[in-house]
């Protein structure tokens, strides 16, 4: 049990420490969030306010709606950006190091995605700061705690994801085509930027969409918890969407069945 | 490192200061123009407790000064309506005149100064004989009512007159009358009677006068940031229990201005619900209620933060407000 901590504890250390001296990834990780806030929020203002959707008790400009849809963003694109770290590991042949190790693969797999989550919670709490500071939108301080356990399942499910999706994927080339095929959908049809009910008003079929993409799930359950309350639906998707995809990335890097064998 | 330290102190000093304040018991009575009821809300759990039925499009609604009765201007019936707020029941009406929509009780809690909008007339009752005092030829439309602390002059503004009329209550004669902008919707004196002030809806202004001599002292305009200047329109406003700032609610304009009574200038815009007319304070001043026409609502602030914190559905087309212990 020890070992595989300290196992678990190297790969998190290891990716943590990537990232924070990767400055650069540490900045863009802040600044795409906050360029949709400061300027994509400031043309849909919503100065006349946004009608009363729960978890809000009352009505809303719209920065403060989009807010946790961007924490949401945050964690999708980092899950996206760990599992091309992992693409780029097996192109460099650090990952041959990496299975040198006497663990068992799919706890190597959970510490990879665990770090993932890990640096993707730190992100979020500093655009949360951020976003505090520079455009004024403070949650209530309940928020802020309860936010952290939900923030671990979404940025779990969302890091599974890329997992699942960086065994399908044989080059780091191919990282444009999961920004075109997986992270502007998931992001768009999704209830991160404009309410469903505001989505079923162009049409019904766009909303169905919508509530069926897990992302609209972690986006509402980042945004109730940030409100201090917890949405029980929202987590239910969210966990089955978790144990989809981590299924999935198991049987991708499985050698005898996956993926990865039909191309090695 | 460190800048990042004093971020989070920083916020959470933002946070700590927006907890929400508790306020001390009491119901806020919320007149429902469209539906002829009256919502009454809860206080301590900013809920609606109890819906009463009333006359046709009640507006004007004030409680008597010991709190054993309120008066409802029920416009369309033509009546001021005395009720008894315990068991909801309608115990007689007033003689008011056409169409009453806002009126004031003298500090006697005897007299009702009534503004009758379709016939240029206030009417002063007597609320205990029932009768008509006097009748006063006012301008068109007359709307806001106020009296003076001290019980000697009455206000009434009229719409489309433009005017704020000055009633001397001892003859119930005009003695003054004076231009304000377009619409004057309402009207209320403060530090000792000693000034009066007159918000104009289309105007978009708020007028302030010296009581003394009738002068204006100040204008005081508004800008909600995107928001066009002609929805920014100024209705009911009230004032903090030391005087010091006014909240004035801007109509279509959804936000609720906060106005320092010192200096004249507007600290803060607070965003509340759609079309806000009207506002009333919990009994201990900590919450105000503000009657959310359109969006047939009731948005409550935290005075002491001021913030809004929570949005309450109420009848259709919320019009006046006023709270009771």
């Amino acid at each position: 049990m020890r070992a595989y901590l300290t196992c678990a504890w190297a790969i998190v250390l290891r990716e943590t420490l990537r990232f924070v001296n990767q400055r650069g990834r540490f900045i863009a990780a802040l600044v795409r969030p906050l360029v949709w806030l400061v300027v994509f929020a400031a043309g849909f203002r919503a100065a006349l306010g946004l009608s009363i959707t729960p978890p809000y008790e009352t009505y809303i400009t719209y920065e403060v709606y989009i807010v946790p849809g961007l924490c949401g963003m945050v964690q999708l694109f980092n899950g996206m950006q760990s599992s091309l770290s992992l693409v780029y590991d097996r192109e460099m042949g650090s990952m041959r190091l990496l299975l040198t190790s006497p663990m068992p693969r799919w706890w190597l797999l959970f510490s990879k995605l665990l770090a993932g989550t890990v640096i993707s919670i730190l992100q979020v709490y500093a655009f949360l700061v951020l976003a505090g500071m520079l455009v004024g939108v403070v949650m209530p301080v309940e928020g802020y705690l309860l936010a952290l356990p939900v923030l671990m399942v979404t940025g779990l499910m969302l890091g599974a994801l890329g997992l699942a999706l960086s065994s399908l994927i044989k080059q780091l080339e191919n990282f444009a085509g999961v920004m075109n095929f997986v992270i502007f959908p998931m992001f768009f049809l999704s209830s991160a930027l404009y309410p469903l009910w505001k989505m079923a008003e162009s049409s019904e079929l766009l909303r169905d969409i919508c509530a069926l993409n897990p992302f609209t799930h972690a986006v509402e359950l980042i945004r109730f918890a940030l409100y201090g309350s917890l949405n029980p639906t929202a987590l239910g998707w969210v966990v089955l969407a978790l144990a989809l995809f981590a299924g999935l990335a198991l049987w991708g890097y499985d050698p005898a069945r996956g993926m990865v064998r039909r191309r090695a | 490192m460190r800048a990042h330290g004093v971020g989070l102190i920083a916020a959470t000093a933002l946070l700590c200061g927006a907890g929400a304040a508790a306020a001390d018991g009491g119901e806020i009575w919320v007149t429902n123009e469209k539906d002829d009821t009256i919502s009454v809300i809860d206080v301590d759990t900013l809920e609606v407790v109890r819906t009463i039925p009333t006359g046709e499009r009640p507006r004007g609604i004030t409680f008597s000064k010991d709190f054993s009765r309120v008066y409802i201007c029920a416009s369309d019936s033509d009546s001021v309506q005395v009720m008894d707020p315990e068991t909801g029941e309608i115990l007689h009406n007033l003689p008011s005149g056409e169409d009453p929509e806002q009126f004031v009780l003298h500090p006697d809690n005897r007299r009702l100064y009534i503004a009758n909008e379709d016939d240029a007339i206030t009417t002063v009752v007597d609320t205990e004989t029932r009768q008509v005092i006097a009748q006063i030829d006012v301008g068109i439309e007359p709307e806001g009512m106020a009296v003076s602390p001290d019980g000697k002059i009455a206000i009434t503004t009229s719409e489309t007159t433009n005017m704020a009329h000055w009633i001397d209550t001892e003859t119930e004669q005009l003695f003054a009358n004076t231009l304000v902008d377009a619409r004057p919707r309402h009207a209320e004196f403060i530090k000792d009677g000693t000034e009066l002030w007159v918000s104009s809806e289309i105007g978009g202004t708020i007028t302030v006068f010296n009581v003394a001599d009738q002068t204006e002292i100040a204008k005081i305009g508004f800008e909600v940031q995107g928001v066009h200047r002609d929805r920014v329109q100024p209705v009911g406003f009230e004032f903090t229990a030391d005087e010091a700032r006014a909240f004035v609610a801007l109509g279509p304009s959804n936000h609720v201005a906060v106005v320092n009574a010192e200096t004249y200038e507007v600290e803060k815009y607070l965003l509340v619900g759609r079309r806000v007319w009207h506002m009333a304070f919990s009994p201990d001043r900590s919450l105000l209620f503000t009657t959310n026409g359109v969006s047939g609502d009731v948005t409550v602030i935290d005075v002491a933060a001021l913030e809004p914190i929570k949005t309450i559905k109420v009848g259709r087309f919320p019009w006046g407000a006023d709270a009771r212990p």
